[in-house]
């Protein structure tokens, strides 16, 4: 399963990542506040969607976004 | 390549590990990781020096892990080529905004160019003079509203705007002159590509290189980082179109 991690404290909340997901949502803004005082971009990926495409790590301005990829199994045709 | 996923995305190792000052979904840090990225994969780090500006980029040399140098207010062009010609094997760059490129720097940069000087300038168009506090620059849209336009720039008044590539791009010193921007991820790879190709210019001394980044300024146009995106889509290339305005036919057989 691919993956992100996001350095909060480093995010400016600016949102740039939020716009590129081709999954549509896998990165949201926080509720809560980092210690910069702004609202951080969080990963939330339950059902395993993110396929490590690095777009959002490409939008982001402050490089908080480190992304790992695990590549899918190919489905087999019995 | 461990059990979690293979790492495919990370801070680039010329970037240094500090928080920058700019803006919330400023685009200096983008532009920033791209050079960083290419210093990385042409192995030149250990011989690139930088030339910060004046302007929002003037704390430049505290984000790279590569040798800086700090230029009088629009000098840098003619700060890189003394570097430059007393040291040959070096990279030379410099990283400039509209405010100090196109106004105050712009007798440097012409001749620079016209010199043929074998320096790559990476040119961040935001059409306001950000870290003043978002006056006109002389790359303000025609109507846009600046702290120094309140009515819109009114272009029988203050003019027309300098378009940069399409001026510097008529002197014959020049070998590759091409307007690039970084509202999505697809302009990003073009940026990214056209970054390689002015340093690889530069290593192949085929003359003088620069890339225009068409930019944001979310602080200063009074928009959030996502609108300002639109404004650069809609309104600023409209008048700074994206191209290549010289490619000499040397670089096309660069690898």
């Amino acid at each position: 399963m691919s993956y992100i991690v996001i350095d909060e404290d480093r995010c400016k909340g600016c949102e740039l990542c939020t716009t590129v997901c081709p999954q549509g949502d896998l990165v949201q803004m926080a509720g809560h506040f980092n210690v910069k005082g702004y609202r951080p971009s969080v990963f939330v990926d339950p059902e395993g969607r993110c396929t490590g495409c690095t777009l959002c790590a490409m939008m982001c301005p402050d490089t908080v976004i480190t992304v790992y990829r695990t590549a899918r199994k190919k489905k087999t045709v019995e | 390549m461990s059990e979690d996923g293979e790492l495919v995305f990370r801070r680039p190792a010329a970037l240094s590990d500090v928080v920058t000052h700019y803006c919330p979904g400023c685009m200096h840090g983008i532009v920033h990781r791209l050079i960083a990225e290419v210093i990385d994969e042409l192995g030149i780090r250990e011989r690139t020096v930088g030339i910060a500006p004046v302007g929002c980029s003037v704390l430049a040399y505290h984000y790279f892990e590569c040798d800086f140098a700090e230029a009088a207010h629009g000098r840098a062009p003619a700060m890189a080529t003394g570097i430059k010609r007393t040291h040959p094997e070096l990279v030379v760059f410099t990283y400039q905004g509209d405010g100090d490129l196109a106004s105050i720097g712009t007798n440097e940069l012409i001749h620079a160019a016209a010199r043929g000087e074998n320096i790559t300038v990476v040119f961040i168009n935001n059409a306001v003079y950000g870290m003043t506090g978002g006056q006109m620059a002389p790359t303000t849209l025609p109507g846009m509203v600046t702290t120094s336009s309140p009515y819109g720039r009114d272009v029988k008044r203050q003019g027309y705007p300098v378009r940069v590539c399409e001026l510097v791009s008529q002197l014959d010193g020049t070998a590759y002159i091409v307007r690039r921007s970084a509202y999505k991820p697809a302009e990003i790879r073009k940026l990214r590509q056209a970054l390689k190709i002015a340093f690889q210019v530069q290593m192949a001394e085929l003359g003088f290189s620069l890339v225009e980044v068409v930019s944001n300024c979310p602080t200063n146009w009074g928009m959030t980082p996502k609108e300002s995106l639109r404004f650069v889509e809609e309104r600023m290339i409209a008048y700074y179109p994206l191209g290549d305005y010289r490619v000499r036919d040397e670089v096309k057989t660069l690898k």
